[in-house]
């Protein structure tokens, strides 16, 4: 992302987000076509002539279309948040229809993640929802007064109805079709306050179970539209070989069989690999296999190994003398741990773990002079601007981006290496589409994966037990010295996505995060929870290492350290219940994991048992219990989180990328293993709302805690055998068990 | 030219036999509902039937469905009304929804053999199509739903 310096931009005041209001909007066609289905659907654009402001276009008919900011994902937003503008202005959902935001911060941005467009972080509903409810207010106030001067009533005797406004004394009303007839927009218009959002007990449609996914009919009948199903006339496809090293770029080209490859229009030479551009994919996709490129030797990722990096990683935890940035200082954590009775440390290894969305990534654009247009499955249409600018050489107000539905994201589509493929193709053949698709070897071998990293953590106690001290080291790559290089410098080498995740609820006298930065040149990348993901597991097997240290039951001494968190504290006691915590198994164990990561609280039971011939770990139930402060669409909450365990799992058992002599060594689902449906475990979620909260981030929650719980479960089931290491293979496992 | 039924349509295809017949489908005849997600078998994304068995088109030629009846999700119902559509609605499956075509596909021909399957059996059917959402548990129930329900 080299569009940094919007990002370092102060978040948007709620004041400057609505002065955005009154503008006039720009409904754009979104791909996905309504399928019949009861309630809103995603529609083209609309005829509607009536935009109270930048996010409503109410049309004569009733028809109500609503802006959705973010990207379609997978995690539902495209219905959530357009819920929350109907549910303020009062409009019949099944009138509402839904518009893909087109690029523009300026209107759209997230006011909680800097005022850029970008779905990531779980900061969408976090950063949308009180403002997009005061949008919808301030469009049912614009609907009041103009029903007020139409009816010549005070507005205080007026009162809505799902796309209605109702004066109860003379028994009139007016439907929003109707006003929308009208036009003409109050002067001046009025604004909204948080005291215009409606009560949560008075939301018709926050918080209900029977509102289904807007995007559901169209992925069940083959008409969503993905970034791979654009289809533009006299479009071209592309594909782009990859140099197998980061870093290196081709020296020379021997394109002679390729060429002859019919369909065949282009052979281009990148900075970082060669692109084939032809009248079909089938035909690009030949052509690269038959290029032979000599590509250049002095990149530094050669000397990338992974598997040695990772001792590497975990000797400069454990040296103390190796100082990194402090990224969280309370009180003098070492001073206290090195006065401590008893000592508890442990090194957590964590390898590099790659997204797999389901859409190999993929972008198509045209380039025509200084003007660039990009459809894209991107997670960040403002990034997309910055990059697609760079690559056509031109500047990001001349780039405009269409968002399609995302197959997958998990971070993966907030870089845009992929967007660069397209604009660079296009770039040759102007004013012509080009659709470029990676394959899924380019798109497992060149991925931006998590970050490796090795955890040292140390606990301290004193004679009686109680923690004194807390110091967490995290040993890793940077991910935001690439992608926020500005950021990164001014927070002084901290990396906070990196570490997230060591900072936490429970309550310790001193604590000390470090983060011992590495440089080795191989991109790493935001993947689903980033930091919590891999940091959640050194928290919270240490904790169950202490409790088994002190003898007391992982439960009670979670429960202890989160005296006076009550949210925590019930999620905790709830999971516990739920999964029969004290009932004994035969040949089975539990174990337990929290995380309060992206303001909501998530603690999770998982039931395992161990082949230990072959070292095989079976998963057989994970219990989850979550508190995501107001459940906007509980149904899809649960899902989040039940899918969530399943990629947690995925991750924790199987998911492992190797890297030697800077190549990846994995390139499909046959070498990268992810969870299939014979291996997943019996998920029972519980959402338990707390609606005085504010919404919290739901799609990555509910993986931190799965990994940690499983290594939990083995412990116990093993009396004492603790996995460090993700993934935990059967050989890992069989190492640990012969100790 | 290749002749093949597509979705109950015959028609004649222009393009090298040995093409997979996953690009024929989505490029040439323009029906994008059945996806690319590994190209060699391994994830299920591009599931269609051919006479009725399910196949992954991204294995399977051009020439080798010639004189053969082709059934992908557009053409699985008419107007979206397959018990499994149904209930995949119903349950609410789809996350991202990349990977449900070839899940409904793949689950629909297990139906057309055995229309009251255990769960034993679905898993068994169903575990070459990958969901990287991990909406295994929806899709359970939603075969469970339309095999009740239908």
């Amino acid at each position: 992302m080299t569009e940094t310096s919007p990002l370092r931009t102060a978040a948007l005041s709620r004041r400057s987000f609505l002065v955005t209001i009154g503008a006039t909007g720009i409904a754009v066609a979104f791909g996905g076509l309504p399928s019949g289905a009861s309630g809103a659907e995603t529609a083209p654009a609309t005829a509607g002539d009536f935009k109270p402001n930048v996010w409503v276009t109410i049309a004569s008919d009733g028809i109500v279309s609503i802006i959705c900011p973010a990207s379609e994902m997978g995690q539902g937003v495209m219905t959530s948040l357009p819920l929350l503008i109907a549910e303020d202005m009062d409009a019949d959902w099944d009138k509402v229809r839904i518009v893909q935001a087109p690029s523009d911060a300026e209107k759209y941005g997230n006011p909680g993640f800097y005022g850029v467009q970008i779905t990531g972080g779980s900061e969408t509903m976090r950063g949308y929802y009180q403002p997009l409810r005061l949008v919808g207010a301030q469009t049912r106030k614009v609907i009041l007064a103009i029903a007020a001067s139409q009816l010549n009533v005070p507005v205080s005797e007026l009162a809505t109805e799902p796309n209605r406004v109702v004066h109860a004394r003379s028994g009139r009303s007016l439907d929003y079709g109707e006003i929308a007839a009208i036009g003409e927009l109050p002067d001046p218009l009025p604004e909204a306050t948080d005291a215009d959002v409606k009560p949560l007990d008075q939301c018709r449609y926050i918080g209900r179970r029977d509102i289904d996914r807007i995007d559901v009919p169209a992925k069940v009948d083959g008409t969503a539209r993905f970034g791979i199903d654009v289809e533009l006339p006299d479009m071209l496809y592309g594909a782009v070989l990859r140099a197998p090293v980061p870093g290196e770029a081709p020296e020379s080209i021997d394109d002679v069989a390729a060429r002859a490859v019919k369909g065949i229009t282009h052979i281009v030479s990148l900075p970082y690999g060669v692109g084939v551009i032809g009248e079909s994919y089938d035909a690009a996709r030949r052509a690269k296999d038959l290029l032979n490129v000599t590509w250049s030797n002095s990149s530094r990722v050669r000397r990338y190994d992974s598997s040695r990096l990772a001792e590497s990683y975990r000797d400069v935890g454990r040296d103390l003398t190796r100082a990194g940035v402090a990224s969280h200082t309370q009180g003098d954590a070492p001073a206290a741990i090195a006065g401590a009775a008893r000592i508890i440390a442990a090194d957590y290894v964590t390898d590099h773990v790659h997204h797999a969305t389901m859409e190999p990534m993929n972008a198509t654009a045209v380039v025509l002079g200084d003007t660039v247009e990009v459809w894209a499955p991107t997670q960040g249409p403002t990034a997309t601007q910055g990059f697609a600018a760079g690559a056509a050489g031109t500047t990001p107000d001349k780039v405009k981006v269409h968002t399609t539905l995302l197959g997958g994201g998990f971070g993966r589509r907030a870089e845009a290496d992929f967007i660069v493929d397209a604009v660079s193709l296009a770039k040759e053949v102007q004013g012509r589409p080009v659709k470029v698709i990676w394959s899924r070897e380019d798109d497992v071998r060149h991925g931006k994966y998590r970050p490796l990293a090795a955890q040292h953590v140390q606990v301290g106690l004193d004679e009686a037990g109680n923690i004194v001290g807390w110091r967490h080291r995290v040993v890793a790559d940077s991910i935001f010295a690439r992608t926020l290089p500005d950021m990164f410098a001014g927070d002084g080498g901290q990396d906070t996505v990196v570490t997230d995740g060591t900072i936490f609820s429970y309550r310790v006298p001193t604590h000390l995060v470090e983060f011992i930065r590495q440089n080795n040149g191989r991109d790493v990348g935001f993947w689903r929870a980033v930091g919590y993901g891999q940091n959640n597991f050194g928290v919270e097997c240490i904790i169950d290492e202490v409790a088994a240290a002190k003898g007391i039951d992982p439960v009670a001494f979670r429960l202890e350290l989160l005296s006076g968190q009550p949210r925590a504290q019930r999620v905790i006691e709830a999971v516990a219940e739920m999964a029969e915590w004290d009932r004994p198994r035969e040949g089975r164990a539990l174990g337990l994991a929290y995380t309060d990561a992206f303001d909501a609280h998530c603690a999770q039971v998982a039931e395992v048992s161990l082949n230990r011939e072959s070292g095989e770990i079976r998963v057989h139930n994970v219990w989850c219990v979550v508190d995501p402060g107001v459940a906007i669409q509980p149904l899809n909450i649960e899902a989040q989180v039940a899918g969530a365990i399943v990629h947690g799992a995925s991750h924790a058992l199987y998911e492992q990328i190797n890297i030697v002599d800077g190549e990846t060594q994995e390139s499909n689902f046959d070498t990268y293993r992810v969870m299939r449906m014979s291996e997943m475990p019996d998920i029972h979620v519980r959402v338990t709302p707390t609606p005085e909260n504010k919404p919290a981030g739901i799609g990555e929650v509910g993986l931190p805690p799965t990994g940690p719980a499983i290594a939990n479960a083995v412990a116990r089931l093993t009396g004492g055998v603790r996995l460090r290491h993700y993934p935990f293979l059967p050989e890992r496992v069989l190492a640990a068990l012969n100790g | 030219m290749t002749a093949f039924t597509i979705n109950g349509k015959a028609i004649d295809v222009a393009a090298e036999p040995d093409t997979p017949l996953l690009w024929v489908i989505r490029e040439h005849l323009k029906l994008t509902g059945t996806k690319f997600g590994c190209g060699i078998a391994l994830c299920g994304a591009c599931t269609v039937h051919i006479d009725g068995e399910p196949m992954r088109s991204c294995q399977t030629q051009l020439q080798d469905v010639a004189g053969r009846q082709v059934t992908t999700i557009e053409g699985l119902s008419p107007d979206a009304s397959h018990p499994l559509q149904k209930a995949w609605i119903a349950e609410q499956v789809p996350q991202c929804g990349y990977c449900q075509s070839g899940q409904i596909m793949q689950a629909a021909a297990l139906l057309e053999t055995n229309p009251n399957p255990t769960r034993e059996q679905i898993v068994e059917h169903m575990d070459g199509n990958i969901c990287r959402c991990g909406t295994y548990g929806r899709i359970i129930s939603a075969i469970e739903r339309a095999a009740q329900e239908a």
